[in-house]
């Protein structure tokens, strides 16, 4: 069974976003991603100061078997990024939700973090798309 | 409707992911493939490959009709229990499967891909139409590979009555342990066997070889094993629109006696003389990133570009392996089109990993 934090907030291309509440989000792939794509081998990662918009290509995230863009959940600047994962991917594995985080974004519109699914909402998306 | 191996159960039970894969549900792997990948290349690992496509041929005129049949020679398997590894061709030259050729006291057996099986049950349905041959394919089997530098302790531990007879068996022969044929083949570069036994002895035995410390592994894993030992997977490197010359498949052809009109052979010859037909060679990658099939592959001196028919990381390198269609030019380097990125790898002589350790300069 995936783990899907209830406090989190998520898009259906399966990032996570945590509000920090200080103007600022963490942004990771979630559970059922890591799970999905297997080992992970090798993460690129934005750089501080890029301004991503919503739905942006904001990195790749390349297992074993299979390469997976990550987008940009809402839009902003990038204030940090774990460089940790750029040596140890596989943090990403053992920790999607704590040390596995991708970047944090400082947001150009915090009005649009109402857009993002639910954990049930997000369930419902994966639901779908397993569907085919 | 997909089809489940007899091993089915023992998989689910045992917390494999299964997936759909050539009509058949298969474990993709049982947590983690990079584990399983390790334990092949340091101890030893068990696969389900029953979904492969196993036929026998029999009647007087089996050996004939193969020696046209097959590229590679069934005239080279002098004794039962010898086999070879041979393309299948259609009348282009073209790859419709890869096979591994069995002598047996009856006639041959013939183990085929499994996602060509329509395909080759067509073609060689039709082939045997007005030869003294019978094709039978044996749905009831049972494949089970055990691979590693500890199949042959492993296995002989199970099968103790067998054991100086399994320790003496050289690559390539398969031998009668009662009712399990027993080959030392595989599809991983490392030592191993691959047995084929009745379908109701199948949970017992792959209990048994798990009891005696094989590690589950699944079809993830088995790619990037075959994949480091620079082996084929029909589909990626070969199909029916390219030839064994272009597969790094020429050693599989026999070409003497020129008498043996094999089907293709009349193309074949005919690429040979030509030349300049592109060849699959191994790229090495060793800055962080994943090479992948289909990536183009961009050569020196030439503008005709090259693909990537299967790529990975590997588990036991370290870092990006692939093997790759390239125009014929002498070049040690090349650059990779990687989501736009160019990165630069160089060409290298597959197998990447034999026994373990790496193989190429």
């Amino acid at each position: 069974m995936v783990d899907t934090p209830r406090e989190l907030g998520y898009r259906d291309t399966h990032e996570w976003v945590r509000n920090e509440g200080d103007g600022t989000v963490t942004v990771g792939i979630t559970d059922y991603a890591q799970d999905s794509l297997g080992d992970i081998v090798y993460v690129e990662l934005p750089a501080v100061g890029d301004e991503l918009d919503t739905g942006q290509e904001a990195g790749v995230v390349e297992s074993v078997k299979a390469a997976s863009d990550v987008y940009a959940p809402v839009a902003g600047t990038v204030v940090a990024i774990n460089e940790a994962l750029e040596e140890n991917p596989e943090i990403i594995n053992a920790s999607p939700y704590g040390d596995g985080w991708f970047y944090r974004l400082r947001v150009a519109d915090p009005d649009e973090l109402g857009d993002l699914l639910d954990a049930d909402g997000y369930l419902a998306a994966v639901e779908e798309q397993e569907a085919g | 409707m997909s089809r489940r191996t007899p091993l089915y159960d023992v998989h689910v039970a045992a917390g494999a992911r299964m997936v759909a894969f050539a009509g058949w549900e298969m474990p993709l792997h049982y947590g983690s493939q990079l584990q399983e990948h390790h334990a092949v290349r340091e101890h030893v690992g068990l696969f389900d490959v029953s979904h492969m496509t196993v036929l026998d041929i029999t009647g007087s005129g089996a050996e004939d009709w193969l020696r046209l049949l097959l590229a590679n020679d069934v005239a080279r398997l002098q004794a039962p229990g010898a086999a070879l590894y041979s393309a299948m061709l259609n009348e282009r030259g073209g790859i419709i499967d890869d096979l591994i050729a069995y002598r047996l006291e009856s006639g041959y057996r013939l183990v085929c891909n499994a996602a060509t099986r329509t395909r080759v049950n067509e073609w060689i349905g039709r082939q045997a139409r007005g030869r003294a041959v019978a094709v039978s394919e044996r749905t009831d089997s049972v494949m089970i590979a055990v691979q590693g530098p500890a199949a042959t302790t492993t296995l002989c531990g199970i099968l103790s009555r067998h054991a100086a007879t399994l320790e003496a068996l050289a690559p390539f022969r398969a031998v009668w342990c009662d009712a399990w044929l027993v080959a030392r083949t595989g599809y991983t570069g490392e030592d191993g066997f691959e047995i084929m036994l009745p379908a109701s002895a199948a949970a017992a035995c792959w209990r048994a070889l798990q009891d005696a410390g094989c590690r589950p592994a699944g079809l993830a894993a088995r790619d990037t094993l075959r994949l480091e030992a620079g082996l084929n997977l029909h589909g990626h490197e070969m199909d029916e629109d390219i030839s064994p010359l272009e597969a790094n498949m020429a050693w599989t052809v026999a070409w003497e006696p020129p008498s043996r009109n094999f089907v293709g052979r009349v193309p074949l010859e005919e690429l040979r003389r030509k030349g300049g037909y592109q060849v699959l060679t191994g790229l090495v990658m060793t800055q962080p990133g994943v090479l992948r099939a289909g990536q183009l592959v961009r050569v020196p001196g030439t503008p005709e570009t090259g693909v990537i028919t299967s790529g990975t990381y590997s588990p036991t390198l370290g870092h990006a392996i692939a093997l790759a269609r390239v125009p014929p030019v002498a070049a040690q380097q090349a650059l990779v089109d990687i989501r736009g990125r160019h990165a630069p790898v160089r060409i290298v002589r597959p197998p990447f990993v034999r026994h373990g350790k790496k193989v190429y300069n």
